[in-house]
């Protein structure tokens, strides 16, 4: 099941603002000119990515309930440089149901995100374990 | 602002060998701020990070941190140490939450090194823990090492 793809501009505006926000100290990810995105960077495609696009981004989301289980970023090279132009696409994974350790049902939606450039080369991919719990989360972030 | 810094760590295939580590970085006590700037970077509004009354009426004491700005510093960490170019991977589950005033330190270990297609390649095993010794997540990364 995978969403519409979309278009996402690797800005050095937003590679800095996002670089400082995570602490980033490498001078090549707060440079004038291209800097380089730092490795959790394509979360900021939120900005680029509508309903259609995401799979887990629904209205009805209830957010006091949701967890963020785990994320993995895979670069089949360098991370992504600001200039650089990308074409990403998101498709659920998985969908599974566990008993948490405090009781409890929690639904887990693995996505996982393609990353590919204006030649079409697959550059990045990005999966992301999100869990709706039936309980207010004592584990997780 | 502190940042993750790194210097004087091992960085070359002759020096990560399995074990082998950066000194860690302990970084400021968590604030809302901190959040909150992460938050407008990367577009996750999700108000239990800094709404104290939504997040009293989800059941929580308070707000707590956004997984992904520790994960964000990770990255910073071991950025600075093997270089912005050269990672491949970094993956981490969450585990404890993290909460405004917790002083949290990062750390970072090679697992293994290996040579795959003439690269040298290696892979960390990487940590954020708590002050009280809780660990808030962990996971792996993946680096390059330029010859």
């Amino acid at each position: 099941m995978a969403a519409k793809p979309f278009t996402m501009d690797v800005e050095a505006g937003k590679v800095r603002e996002f670089a400082k926000a995570v602490k980033a100290s490498n001078p090549e990810q707060l440079a004038d000119d291209r800097p380089i995105s730092t490795p959790t960077f394509l979360m900021a495609s939120a900005f680029w990515q509508g309903p259609d696009n995401a799979p887990t981004m629904r209205s009805d989301l209830d957010l006091s309930r949701l967890l963020h289980g785990g994320q993995e970023f895979i670069f089949h090279g360098p991370p992504p440089r600001a200039g650089t132009r990308l074409t990403g696409q998101t498709r659920t994974d998985r969908t599974y149901t566990k008993e948490g350790r405090r009781g409890g049902a929690m639904t887990f939606t693995e996505t996982v995100t393609e990353y590919r450039d204006e030649a079409g080369t697959l550059v990045a991919e990005a999966r992301s374990t999100l869990i709706i719990t039936s309980q207010p989360p004592a584990e997780g972030a | 602002m502190t940042t993750a810094t790194s210097t004087g760590n091992p960085t070359s295939w002759d020096e990560l060998t399995v074990g082998a580590a950066a000194a860690p970085f302990v970084d400021q006590p968590l604030t809302v701020t901190d959040f909150v700037r992460y938050q407008g970077a990367s577009g996750d509004m999700n108000p239990i990070h800094h709404d104290d009354g939504f997040a009293r009426a989800a059941g929580f004491p308070g707000p707590f941190a956004v997984g992904m700005l520790q994960m964000g510093v990770l990255g910073s960490y071991v950025t600075a140490w093997l270089g912005a170019e050269n990672v491949r991977k970094l993956a981490v589950q969450f585990r404890e939450q993290a909460w405004p005033g917790d002083v949290l330190t990062y750390a970072g270990t090679v697992a293994a090194r290996r040579e795959e297609n003439g690269a040298h390649l290696v892979d960390l095993d990487v940590i954020v823990t708590r002050q009280t010794g809780g660990t808030h997540l962990k996971g792996t990364a993946t680096f390059v090492v330029p010859a």
